[in-house]
């Protein structure tokens, strides 16, 4: 197994189109980025302008870890896309060049490739979260430094002392490694029933937006299905973020406010997963490979 | 002994019978020359044989073991090109042997895949991109990767497709090189009737979907009995010469031109009456016997 995972990489990170991604998010950074470092002030200033007359806040409201809950609010709506660009073709994209019936020749079994085609683009996709949490995080603190982040919600205030920051960003990106797998598998599962990678790219984008769409609607029918739609759990990241407070009203340090609804999710999310795999390769082992 | 045991396969594709009731038998160290015009059902065959497609019936066995219950016992001594030599654009030709030498279980040296490479001709380019290759060259990395493991069955589905009479002429050589010096078993299929001739100790001719004749191929072709054209200004005249000598027994019913199917003792004779009967004779053309031989059964069938 882990040669056909060595091939799949291999294949994988020679192909220019794999860096597409990678230069994507860089620029979309960068350009965020520059824009707060050179207008930073205005924009927090914004921000601010509700709260301004009851709450007196000292410090550096716009450091880098504000900056990195700004890119990833942006960001990882978006970065499903790109994803689906190489989950979407994993399959698809071998039928179309012709190549699939020479790996699927080879004396492997084709749940064995397809694991190995699986868990190939999920090592892209988690790199490609390493990358987004490098820049966004670790580049924005190096710009913009550090200070406690301060997060406007819809009716209040959340404030996390500095030093208890850095782990929840940690979890955040666990939890965005599982949405955008998610993502992968959605990618994986069409791109098995296509003989092209056109279709598949555009059937795991269209299906996001869908979902993404019932997810946020507020419509009594649609609330029945959304606990089970992949997208409604997919920006559960943002629980990290959300604080215990104390009788005082005052944040307790290393807490979470609702644990059960990341757990919940993330077991969501898994589930997804599984079924998608699972239907891609059940999929694949009944095909006639006539490509 | 039988490497290849084929019984009683078809395959259906909703209402068309791809393959229909074939049964065959391949045995080791043979050249086995698998012949059809495009679209009779060669390539749905061999992809039944490495267990690509799915049969809707029948049995396959290699190496005396079913591809269904064995397949990755056997594909481990069986190498193949299917149709196209599809490839990936952004590999070298020595990425591509290295690629497919790692999903072998057994270990490959890096001297047997440079080996393979000048075995194909192809040693010359190994570091250049697929993508610079001519079909030709995308033909010959085909072929080396269906070698690069040594295995005992190779499977060759159109492999002089886009290849020059040198490239055809090489690849004939190495395939008789294969099953003479290395003791494989090839299963060769093409629509160029005159590259099996030269090859196959054994022939099959299928026709949509069907068997239409097996044999040894030099039994089949019947050497005592030669098909030749007659090239002339004035058919008719030919025509009439040939009746009024006896030889109207040999004549194929042939719409592009007088073709007869004569022992080849009697070809001087023949030549001789049309010289003698003033018919402006543009010259006598000895057919490919096996590819002429296709024809004549596939348009009867």
């Amino acid at each position: 197994m882990w040669s056909l995972i060595n091939v799949e990489l291999y294949k994988i990170f020679r192909r220019p189109r794999t860096y597409i991604a990678f230069g994507a998010v860089a620029a979309l950074i960068v350009v965020i980025q520059l824009g707060l470092k050179i207008d930073g002030n205005s924009y927090a200033a914004f921000l601010m302008k509700d709260i301004n007359d009851t709450l007196t806040v000292d410090g550096k409201v716009l450091n880098g870890y504000l900056i990195c809950y700004i890119l990833l609010q942006l960001l990882l709506v978006h970065v499903p896309l790109l994803v689906a660009l190489i989950a979407a073709d994993m399959i698809s994209g071998e039928a179309n060049l012709g190549t699939l019936r020479l790996l699927f020749s080879t004396p492997y079994s084709r749940t064995s490739w397809m694991m190995a085609k699986f868990i190939a683009a999920s090592v892209y996709t988690i790199l490609l979260l390493i990358w987004l949490a490098f820049l966004a995080l670790f580049v924005s603190m190096w710009v913009f430094g550090t200070d406690d982040l301060f997060l406007m919600k819809s009716n209040y205030v959340v404030l996390i002392q500095q030093q208890d920051v850095l782990w929840r960003y940690v979890g955040a990106f666990v939890f965005a490694s599982f949405s955008l797998l998610t993502v992968t598998s959605l990618g994986f599962l069409m791109s098995s029933m296509a003989g092209n990678s056109i279709g598949p790219i555009v059937g795991t984008m269209s299906a996001i937006v869908f979902f993404t769409i019932l997810s946020t609607l507020n419509i009594p029918l649609f609330t029945i299905i959304k606990p089970y739609l992949f997208t409604t759990h997919m920006n559960n990241w943002k629980e990290f973020f959300d604080i215990q407070v104390n009788a005082n009203n005052e944040a307790i340090k290393g807490s979470i406010l609702n644990i059960p609804k990341i757990k919940t999710s993330l077991s969501v999310l898994t589930l997804h997963i599984v079924l998608f795999v699972s239907a891609s390769i059940m999929i694949i082992k009944k095909k006639d490979i006539l490509s | 002994m039988s490497v290849i045991k084929v019984e009683h396969i078809s395959k259906h594709f909703g209402n068309l019978k791809a393959v229909d009731d074939l049964s065959f038998e391949v045995q080791a160290g043979q050249v086995f020359g698998f012949l059809g015009q495009n679209g009779s059902g060669k390539s749905t065959t061999i992809r039944m044989l490495l267990s690509l497609i799915h049969p809707s019936s029948g049995r396959i066995e290699i190496f005396g073991q079913s591809i269904e219950k064995n397949r990755e016992a056997i594909l481990e001594q069986v190498g193949a090109i299917i149709e196209r030599p599809d490839l990936y654009p952004y590999l070298s030709a020595k990425e591509h042997l290295q690629l497919f030498a790692k999903v072998r279980k057994q270990q490959i040296s890096t001297n047997a895949i440079d080996e393979t490479l000048v075995k194909v001709g192809l040693a010359h380019r190994s570091k250049d991109k697929v993508q610079t290759f001519s079909l030709g060259m995308k033909q010959r990395l085909g072929i080396a990767i269906a070698l690069v493991h040594n295995p005992s069955l190779i499977i060759l589905d159109e492999p002089t497709n886009g290849l020059d009479p040198q490239g055809i002429a090489d690849i004939r050589q190495l395939i008789k090189q294969l099953a003479q010096e290395e003791g494989k078993t090839v299963f060769v299929s093409s629509h160029l009737l005159s590259e099996i001739e030269q090859v196959a100790h054994q022939i099959l001719i299928i026709h949509q979907g069907k068997k239409m004749v097996e044999g040894v191929t030099r039994e089949l072709l019947d050497p005592e009995k030669r098909i030749v054209q007659i090239k002339t200004m004035d058919d008719a005249g030919a025509l009439q010469v040939i009746v009024a000598g006896s030889f109207s027994n040999y004549l194929l019913p042939r719409k592009e031109g007088i073709f007869l199917k004569i022992p080849t003792y009697e070809i001087p004779l023949l030549t001789e009456s049309l010289i003698k009967a003033e018919v402006s004779l543009l010259g006598i053309e000895t057919k490919n016997s096996l590819e002429d031989y296709f024809l004549q059964i596939t348009s009867n069938a």
